[in-house]
């Protein structure tokens, strides 16, 4: 590991200087420094900071400090009842170790799983822009089929971004430059010929909180992950999703899928091909196919398509299900 | 630079501001209870409870934790007087070559404490949260090479009275 200075955050809006960054958790950051992977010159902890609650918004929404820990988020009651999609896709990652340090701010951040990006002696365009995309040809069975570019297919591998997409979450940052608010959707850039950035975010923007929208139809939602073995691993595909039905037909809804882009996917085109619609799984499969028209899978992950389709129309019919 | 393990105050003069937690109690205190597995949080063999809640101390870097309370498996029960989980492990075999098993115990201790605390898990259904499903899906972070997890279901069972 290369050294660094260590000291703690000065305040919310103080920036970075040049070759700093944020530490939270570390669950992520620390296991890239020791690959060689992040050689960052200053440690900035932020976890003094006070951004350790969870509380109500005017508008019966809920605010969630980007400190609070994942495993305190995933028990949290309000979050239980009123986004169980949230708590669900929590409890699905990782292990109850990692939880009780990874916070919400660094999971949102957290980098990309592909095992080329993770191995500092390997060509990589995201951890050396210009030295070529290794896992095009290579090992690329978790990677994207979904809003890749000739320089980079790597995935998001965050499964509480994936649910924080589909409930219309919004990011509060604070900077030198000022505070702005960015839903989830839209903090993640695509890699285009720029993979090395993952996020609209400027260097030394600190995210202060996620705020959660009061959405009812939040109240019936789920999320579900398939993955290669049974707990601790992470998603080969996941789905989050939002049902209400009334009449038998699609009153409101929402989804996102995991694990098959370089951000959580929302799904609009599915969603626009379900309102209105009578509820029932044959059309649960044709939205997502509707959606998944713009696959462009490669050699060893078309897989996921299927998977996806699946996971849509199971989630959707135990939701519909539980509504009647 | 400070740090209170076991309820002892220990201070390190000169740490290297890379040493993760686990390097400084296996290395400095000489604390080597706390194995390191895989040291990139992939297996749980480092898991120390750090204010009662459990960790992995290999993705922790020591310099972060001077105001923290550490328990290692060293400081838990007294000599003659294990812990109920430590009892669970001697009395239903819930080991084999014993590498894991610091990890394990630490776990085992806070994940008692946060169903205690009523926190679900990702496979909870009602209001059992340690049936041993629950008990095995809670105690995912911590790999075992000799597979011995059939016996360490009922130690921890046993260790939730029960
Ligand atoms: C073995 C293993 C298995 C895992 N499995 C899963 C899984 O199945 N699903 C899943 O979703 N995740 C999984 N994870 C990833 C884990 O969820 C992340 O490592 C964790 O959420 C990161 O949070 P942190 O607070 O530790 O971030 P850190 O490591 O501290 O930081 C991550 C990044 O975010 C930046 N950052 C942190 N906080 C802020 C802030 N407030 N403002 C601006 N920038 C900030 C940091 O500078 C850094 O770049 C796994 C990790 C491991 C090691
Ligand atoms: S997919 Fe992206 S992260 Fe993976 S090797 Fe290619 S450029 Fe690097
Ligand atoms: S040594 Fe820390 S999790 Fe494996
Ligand atoms: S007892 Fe040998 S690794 Fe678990």
């Amino acid at each position: 590991m290369k050294t660094f200075e260590y000291r703690t955050a000065a305040g919310l809006a103080a920036g970075l200087e040049p070759g700093a960054v944020f530490l939270a958790g570390g669950t992520n950051l620390v296991d890239l420094m020791k690959l060689g992977v992040a050689t960052p010159d200053v440690l900035v902890d932020v976890n003094r900071l006070p951004l350790h609650e969870v509380s109500g918004l005017p508008d019966g929404g809920i605010r969630i400090g980007s400190a609070v820990r994942n495993s305190d988020l995933a028990a949290d009651h309000r979050v239980r009842t009123a986004y169980p999609v949230l708590s669900q896709a929590l409890l699905a990652g990782a292990s109850g170790q990692l939880r009780n340090m990874a916070t919400t701010g660094g999971n949102l951040l957290q980098r990309t799983r592909c095992r080329y990006f993770m191995d500092a002696t390997m060509p990589c365009n995201k951890h050396r822009p210009g030295s070529g995309c290794p896992a095009r040809d290579g090992d690329h069975r978790n990677l994207a089929i979904l809003g890749g570019s000739p320089a980079c297919v790597a995935t998001h591998p965050s499964d509480m971004a994936v649910a924080l997409a589909a409930v219309d979450a919004v990011v509060q940052v604070d900077g030198p430059a000022g505070q702005r608010s960015i839903p989830v959707t839209g903090l993640y850039r695509l890699p285009e010929d720029t993979p090395e950035r993952d996020t609209v975010l400027e260097h030394g923007e600190l995210i202060t909180a996620v705020d959660l929208p009061a959405l009812p139809v939040a109240a019936r939602s789920t999320y579900r992950k398939a993955r290669d073995r049974a707990s601790y691993a992470f998603a080969a595909g996941s789905v989050a999703a939002a049902l209400r039905v009334a009449d038998g037909l699609v009153a409101d809804v929402r989804l996102a899928f995991g694990a098959v882009a370089p951000k959580p996917w929302r799904a609009y085109v599915a969603e626009e091909a379900l309102r209105g619609q009578p509820a029932t799984e044959e059309r649960f499969r044709a939205a997502a196919d509707a959606e998944l028209a713009a696959a462009r899978p490669l050699r060893d992950n078309a897989y996921k398509i299927a998977l996806i389709r699946n996971l849509t129309a199971a989630v959707l019919t135990a939701l519909a299900e539980d509504v009647r | 630079m400070r740090l209170t393990v076991n309820g002892a105050q220990h201070h390190l003069v000169g740490l290297d501001p890379r040493t993760t937690l686990l390097d400084a109690l296996r290395e400095h205190l000489h604390l080597t209870g706390a194995k390191k597995g895989c040291d990139h949080g992939q297996c749980g063999a480092c898991t120390v409870l750090l204010d009662g809640r459990r960790v992995n101390s290999c993705l922790i870097l020591a310099i972060t934790q001077q105001d923290a309370e550490v328990t290692t498996v060293e400081g838990l029960g007294r000599r003659g007087e294990p812990h109920p989980v430590q009892q669970g492990f001697l009395d239903h075999d819930g080991f084999q070559c014993g590498y894991c098993t610091p990890g394990q115990i630490c776990s085992a201790i806070g994940m008692l404490d946060e169903a205690g605390k009523g926190w679900p898990s990702a496979v909870t259904e009602d209001d059992d949260l340690l049936s041993d499903r629950e008990i095995r899906e809670r105690m995912s972070g911590n790999l075992c090479r000799c597979g011995a997890y059939p016996a360490m279901v009922p130690a921890i069972r046993q260790a939730a009275g029960r």
